[in-house]
């Protein structure tokens, strides 16, 4: 009934991904952190290894990943470095919306291109004004014969300057919050799009982060997912597959704190000894190990339920919420047991920490989670 | 043409080797195998030979106990066109090694144009393999190879040498090579590979059925033993210029009569 094994296919897509975490993206981490350079010829050797686009299904030309697997891939990667994987699990939450909404010919045409080549797209739902309330965003998106109109601004979305297709929330009709909102697919050669300045931002600086003005953009009629006014359902069931994900990044930032905090500690003396024999530090180790088992099983669980086709919106928020608070506390912890060391750049807990900060805020912040798991638990 | 590659599964170079109780052989139970780093050279000449060569088919074969087959499937993955495992103890020599591939070879009924393995497995380190490979098939053989060309059935191959010189060696067809690091950068199995792995064909043998025994056994292990504890070094206090001459009195007596290397 219960069984924690990985398949062999699991434990070889695991190795090959850590592989390339440990050679390709750790040894580039901090380089692309001072710089915040767009990592983009990283990024492009891991869709050859068809590390990315993990949520296209094989009869579009993606590899035919589990939910599970897409876990494992993205720990793998987010342990390589968290900036790098926000822009690589990107595209994931900007083609998510089609695989779970979009007719076939929809698919072929939009999804097939991002199997073929290495293409990057860009999830827009955040506003200036509105972030955790979703359900009031502005971006206007008007009936004009066979085309839609769209006008508003969009806001921290990521790999924006390099994206090859914008999937948008928008709104027939503000008056009609939630029921009013559209997702639509846009190219982003359409006139009217203005991409803004690179955003200086704490952690996840290699991934790129603009805003996005649309001024009369004319999209055809042919590129809204779902009917009108079915925006918001396809954007919740986007999160239900994507919170999942998100919950790796953190799990993967907070391995490698982990692991970091573990072999310093077995080499840093102080009192002549190593400070692993003190019981300060071995606390701090035991409830790292304790939160990233735990919130380990909780994701497994969250794509479990997907694989199975049953509700996991609970349980995703649950690994959501838990393992990125888990990787803030585990990454300052980090930084406490490296000490001094651990507040310079010279050494690599001080960006994990930075990094882990965003996991509490993108894809509904960790308040965001409670709430919903409230509302699961009160219905 | 057909291509084999010999490759070993060894432990993860992180591992922390234990002796067995009875001393005969390491624990295996905990350990992570991996493929043997210089095998990977092996596998991936195989495939850019395949690469140029779209008729040519490359057979991987370990031999070893079946605990976890990962060696092969990462080169099945990597892009090897099938595998042959056969089953054995880890703790075979080289001897019933070389001759267990040698008839696992021929089983297959194919007529080897080209064998290749690493250089050495990074366990036992023996760097016999290959060699008594190629001379129970009365093969010419070039070891330690960091450069390949090969045009028809001509092979110019390269072997490093002390001081970093070069030997280049011209070979035909068939031959058996080991291969270096340098000699090319081995691919990651890319994750549609890994998938499309586990529908290509995997042969299984036992030893006994390739008709290998104990009686070809060279090499009894008889003790393995984790190598004595590094005694802490002693440090002598210098930094006073006066006593700097009598210290060094101190330790060249030392020297002589405690380490006895003088």
């Amino acid at each position: 009934m219960i069984n924690f094994a990985l398949s062999d296919e699991q434990n070889e897509i695991k190795e090959t991904a850590m592989k390339f975490a440990r050679n390709e993206m750790m040894p580039k981490a901090q380089l692309h952190d001072q710089t915040g350079e767009f990592p983009k010829s990283i990024i492009s050797k891991a869709w050859e290894l068809g590390l990315i686009n993990t949520c296209i299904p094989s009869e579009h030309g993606g590899v035919g990943f589990s939910h599970l697997d897409a876990t494992i891939i993205t720990e793998c990667l987010a342990y390589g470095c968290m900036g790098m994987n926000t822009s690589i699990m990107s595209n994931d939450l900007a083609l998510l919306p089609i695989v779970i909404a979009g007719t076939h010919e929809q698919k072929e045409k939009f999804l097939r291109p991002f199997t073929e080549n290495y293409n990057i797209a860009s999830f827009c739902l955040t506003e200036p004004s509105n972030g955790s309330d979703a359900g009031g965003i502005k971006t206007l998106i008007k009936e004009d014969g066979d085309h839609y109109v769209i006008n508003g601004q969009k806001m921290w979305i990521t790999n924006a300057g390099f994206a090859n297709l914008f999937v948008l929330y928008g709104t027939m009709d503000p008056s009609k919050k939630h029921s009013g909102i559209c997702a639509i697919i846009i190219e982003p050669d359409r006139a009217g799009i203005e991409i803004g300045k690179p955003e200086k931002k704490m952690g996840h600086r290699c991934s790129d982060t603009r805003a996005i003005t649309f001024k009369n953009v004319r999209v055809p009629k042919s590129n809204l997912l779902g009917k009108p006014g079915e925006g918001w359902k396809i954007a919740m069931k986007t999160l239900d597959h994507s919170r999942p994900l998100i919950a790796s990044s953190a799990l993967g930032g907070s391995q490698c704190a982990y692991d970091h905090s573990v072999r310093y500690s077995k080499e840093r003396i102080q009192f002549d000894t190593p400070i692993a024999n003190h019981q300060a530090i071995q606390f701090m180790l035991a409830e790292m190990a304790m939160k990233i088992e735990s919130g380990r099983l909780l994701i497994q669980k969250a794509a479990w339920l997907l694989d199975q086709g049953l509700p996991n919106t609970q349980c995703a928020s649950m690994a959501k919420a838990y393992a990125s608070d888990s990787c803030m506390q585990i990454t300052t912890d980090a930084v406490q047991i490296f000490g001094g060391y651990g507040y310079s750049p010279e050494y690599p807990v001080e960006k994990l920490m930075r990094d882990a900060k965003l996991l509490q805020i993108y894809e509904g912040t960790s308040q965001i989670q409670r709430l919903i798991i409230a509302r699961e638990i009160l219905r | 043409m057909d291509i084999f590659v010999c490759i070993k599964q060894v432990p993860d170079t992180e591992t922390k080797v234990v002796p067995t109780k009875d001393g005969n052989f390491i624990e295996t139970s905990s350990i992570k195998w991996i493929m043997n780093p210089y095998d990977e050279f092996a596998v991936e000449q195989a495939l850019l030979v395949k690469a140029a060569n779209p008729s040519a088919t490359v057979t991987v074969l370990r031999v070893g106990s079946l605990q976890s087959s990962e060696a092969l499937r990462t080169a099945l993955a990597m892009g090897a066109d099938e595998a042959v495992l056969v089953e054995a103890q880890d703790n075979l020599d080289s001897y019933m090694t070389a001759k267990a591939l040698k008839i696992a070879i021929e089983k297959t009924g194919k007529k080897p144009a080209l064998i290749l393995s690493g250089k050495q497995a990074i366990d036992s380190d023996a760097l016999q393999v290959p060699q008594l490979l190629a001379q129970m098939l009365d093969m010419p053989s070039v070891s330690v190879i960091v450069g390949f060309e090969m045009s028809g059935e001509q092979i110019v191959v390269k072997r490093e040498i002390e001081g970093g010189a070069l030997e280049v060696y011209e070979l035909t067809t068939p031959c058996v090579l080991s291969c270096n690091k340098g000699l090319n950068s081995p691919r990651y199995a890319s994750l549609p590979g890994i998938m499309k792995a586990k529908k290509k064909p995997l042969t299984q043998h036992k030893l006994a059925d390739l008709g290998v025994t104990d009686a070809d056994r060279k090499v009894v292990y008889s003790a393995f033993k984790l190598p004595p504890e590094k005694a802490a070094g002693k440090v002598f206090d210098a930094s006073d210029e006066s006593v700097q001459a009598n210290v060094a009195k101190q330790v060249v007596g030392l020297l002589r009569t405690e380490a006895k290397v003088l």
